[in-house]
């Protein structure tokens, strides 16, 4: 199934994916698809309500239904010491089966291991657990007002998590107070569910003769986790195995460590054989990891005609019953500083206060890096209100503030640098594209006659590709990644990284980076990801950092992999290195462009060691 | 209490003793082992199940048990090829990007199948309200349409490989 390649080009070609043929025949493997012998089922028992102390719980009717191999409470994992699991923020911990009380509705009780999925459900069913309901607080306004407290594990008996805050308070609250106009309006961007179309879930197998734990797991991030399961059972990591096989989506909601992982975990090792869970969708929209969920009170400042005064955003972050967003320790509320957006403020300010409800664990990046989402939001919404008020076109509004193509690279007030832009000619393009003119005469036509349309304008600057290692972690592991490539002798090779591709086509995009970059034939190199056995470490796929880390790391190794092919290209073509150039996808002798030799031959040479040109294949 | 089904799956005969409550997508899943058919969801809303049950009638497989499509004949994802060679929906969804994960691919053809058997030639419209059973968390949809689009085109032409 080979393609002609032009010359070598693999970049800003269109090629069809490499990973559809098997995809579009159903011949997949995605992680329910995967069967172990002697395998068993696991199914999770669920508290119905929000709050509830638990008074008892009787497994013995669970545990006498035919097929029944196990069921495991928090007291079980207790005298394994893992009941708790630390979260991705670092500085929680969340119950890996509910202790003395249930802190959200639908929380893990429970686990119920059996010889089949229905037997599982079943007996799932038969686990007795008598409650008793507590009062459950489920706004942060509330939350605030610690008459509730969610969490009494914790030192502090407060509902309150965190104050985070950056920029300049008094400055902007002098900058508002003496502002011409002065908007001030509360957004609440509502909690919502990532919702993947392929659930969570895990096969885990402990092989008691090697003592490896190999857990088949729906993971962004299977180095992290393999780290991090390391960390919490004490397993030596070169006896842990993640392999993240194909996946139906991630949106952020498979970077979580889940309850049933570490039940099925637990399972297999003291049962021996390998335990398969696979959340229903139910279990999934109740119990994983949520995203937003931010009551932000957005304030513009701004001169009478229109100049950006001052911003300054107040925010109240629920983060259910569990500090478990997945943020760099530096930045516990994300990239939310990027809340300045593409405007050029004077002063800004912005704090954040987060607090535990009783509800599942929020706050996973959703299919945008870490709360930038959220301060979009706020922004553009903030920005259109202040173009109402002013009476103002929102575009002018926005063109007349833009941060100017000569202030990059640009200090915002929040403390982001932003490298490069040109926002004013992106945006013109955008007007120009969809007829921006046409549209405001059509709305004009249409309110003259009573008739509402409105034109939505966002300007949008995310910081992604996290990350920078001085800046970004995940519990303390930097946020770097890795490449590594291996060119066969026939010029066909493997590409690595430590990515993980939930669908955003890395088997293409890689394989297309490293061709351009080498000259070769992107069908014929294979991209794998996902095995922690053998994908280089990294810290896997969200926040869109995927190509601007990993691919960067390829093009490099691909250098460095062209680096040294051009010693082998001089020696094969009898010229010094230094008379040797890269141009046209092939090495070339400067001066003598049609003595030159290809990526594909050079491979050969260097694994067969022919002495020179003339004995050279072709 | 298992009782004893035969279900022609793909044009083999696959029999076996079920309980009455399995599903036949698990049916197709665990006991055919064509794994292509895929759950996403426990309340029929998400179409990743989708087969199609007699030639033309599509079904979402999660809510259907076993012993319901006893004696009938099941089209999985997995028969949609022939002899190797790709069904023209297959071909379109590869050519037009209509799928990343992958994930509601199977589903979304074999609706697109039955639709194709009883309107060879939809809208665009009437393809979205026929794949308003099926969802896709990540294409937006716009390519899933050009598929089918090209697929109709392609099967509607003389020299189209039928269905």
């Amino acid at each position: 199934m080979s393609v002609e390649i032009k010359q070598g080009h693999a970049m800003g070609v269109s090629m069809k994916r490499k990973e559809d043929p098997r995809l579009i025949q159903g011949k997949g493997r995605f992680l329910d698809d995967i069967v172990l012998p002697r395998m068993l089922w696991q199914a999770i028992v669920h508290s119905p309500y929000a709050h509830a102390r638990i008074k008892s719980i009787d497994t013995s009717a669970a545990l006498a239904v035919p097929g029944v191999k196990a069921v495991i409470t928090a007291k079980d994992l207790q005298g394994l010491n893992l009941h708790y699991i630390p979260t991705f923020h670092g500085f929680d911990k969340q119950m890996v089966l509910a202790i003395d009380k249930v802190v959200y509705q639908y929380q893990e009780v429970a686990a119920v291991v059996a010889e089949t999925r229905q037997i599982a459900a079943d007996a799932a069913e038969l686990v007795e657990v008598e409650y008793e309901p507590l009062d459950a607080v489920v706004s942060p306004f509330e939350a605030a007002k610690d008459q509730v407290i969610v969490r009494e594990d914790r030192d502090q008996k407060t509902n309150h998590i965190y104050h985070w805050e950056v920029g300049a308070r008094a400055d902007t609250d002098t900058a508002l107070a003496g502002s011409a106009k002065h908007i001030k309006q509360r957004m609440w961007f509502q909690r919502c569910h990532p919702a993947p179309l392929e659930p969570c879930g895990i096969l885990a197998d402990f092989n008691a003769a090697t003592g490896r734990l190999t857990l088949y797991l729906t993971s962004q991030a299977p180095h992290a986790h393999r780290t991090v399961v390391s960390l919490v059972t004490g397993i030596p990591e070169d006896k842990i195995h993640i392999i993240s096989p194909d996946l139906g989506g991630g949106f952020g909601n498979k970077v979580p460590v889940y309850p049933g992982y570490v039940c099925a975990a637990v399972a297999s090792i003291v049962t021996g054989v390998p335990v398969k869970w696979i959340e229903t969708r139910t279990e999934n929209l109740t119990t994983t990891g949520f995203a937003r969920d931010y009551h932000m009170d957005v304030e513009i400042g701004a001169t009478e005609d229109g100049q950006l005064t001052a911003l300054k955003v107040t925010t109240l972050a629920d983060h259910g019953a569990v500090d478990a967003a997945a943020d760099p320790t530096k930045y516990p509320a994300g990239m939310f500083g990027i809340v300045t957006g593409s405007y050029n403020f004077p002063t800004a300010f912005t704090e954040l206060d987060a607090y535990f409800t009783n509800k599942a664990p929020g706050g996973v990046a959703y299919r945008c890096s870490f709360r930038v989402t959220e301060a979009s939001f706020a922004i553009e919404r903030g920005m259109d209100i202040l173009a109402d008020e002013l009476g103002m076109d929102p575009v002018a509004l926005r063109q007349k503030n833009f941060v100017r193509k000569e202030q990059f690279p640009y200090s915002s007030p929040l403390g982001f640098i932003y490298d490069s832009g040109d926002y004013h000619a992106t945006l013109q393009k955008a007007l120009e594209g969809i007829g921006y003119q046409d549209l405001l005469a059509e709305q004009a036509e249409k309110r003259a006659r009573g008739d509402l349309m409105g034109i939505g304008i966002s300007t949008f600057t995310e910081a992604v590709g996290a990350g920078p290692s001085k800046h970004f972690d995940i519990m303390g592991l930097k946020m770097f990644d890795s490449a590594e490539i291996r060119i066969h002798p026939t010029g066909a090779g493997i590409v690595r990284t430590g990515a993980k591709s939930q669908g955003q086509g890395h088997e293409t995009t890689w394989a297309q980076i490293v061709a351009e970059e080498l000259g070769l034939d992107p069908q014929n190199l294979m991209v794998e990801e996902g095995d922690t056995d053998t994908a280089p470490y990294g810290l896997g796929t969200y926040a869109s950092r995927s190509t601007p880390v990993a691919g960067a790391a390829l093009s490099m190794a691909a250098r460095r992999i062209r680096e040294k092919a051009r010693k082998i290209a001089a020696h094969v073509l009898e010229v010094g290195e230094g008379d040797v150039e890269w141009a046209d996808y092939k090495f070339q002798v400067k001066g003598v462009p049609s003595k030159s030799i290809t990526m594909k031959e050079v491979a050969f040479a260097a694994y067969t060691n022919p002495p020179t040109i003339t004995t050279r294949r072709t | 209490m298992k009782q004893r089904v035969s279900i022609e799956v793909n044009g083999q005969k696959v029999e076996a003793e079920v309980e009455p409550r399995l599903l036949l997508a698990y049916f197709l899943r665990e006991v055919a082992g064509l794994t292509g058919t895929h759950v996403g969801c426990d309340s029929s809303s998400c179409g990743c199940c989708v087969v199609v049950m007699d030639g033309s009638i599509p079904v979402k497989s999660c809510t259907m048990f076993a012993v319901m499509a006893d004696g009938h004949a099941i089209k999985t994802v997995e028969g949609l090829a022939v002899g190797g060679v790709l069904h023209p929906l297959q071909q379109a969804f590869w050519d037009q990007h209509g799928l990343q994960c992958g994930f509601c691919t199977p589903g979304m053809m074999l609706s697109a199948y039955a639709m194709l058997q009883h309107q060879p030639n939809p809208t665009d419209a009437e393809i979205r309200r026929f794949l308003s059973g099926n969802l896709c968390r990540c294409t937006g949809y716009q390519n899933i349409v050009k598929a089918v689009r090209q697929a109709a085109e392609q099967l509607a032409t003389p020299a189209g490989v039928g269905g």
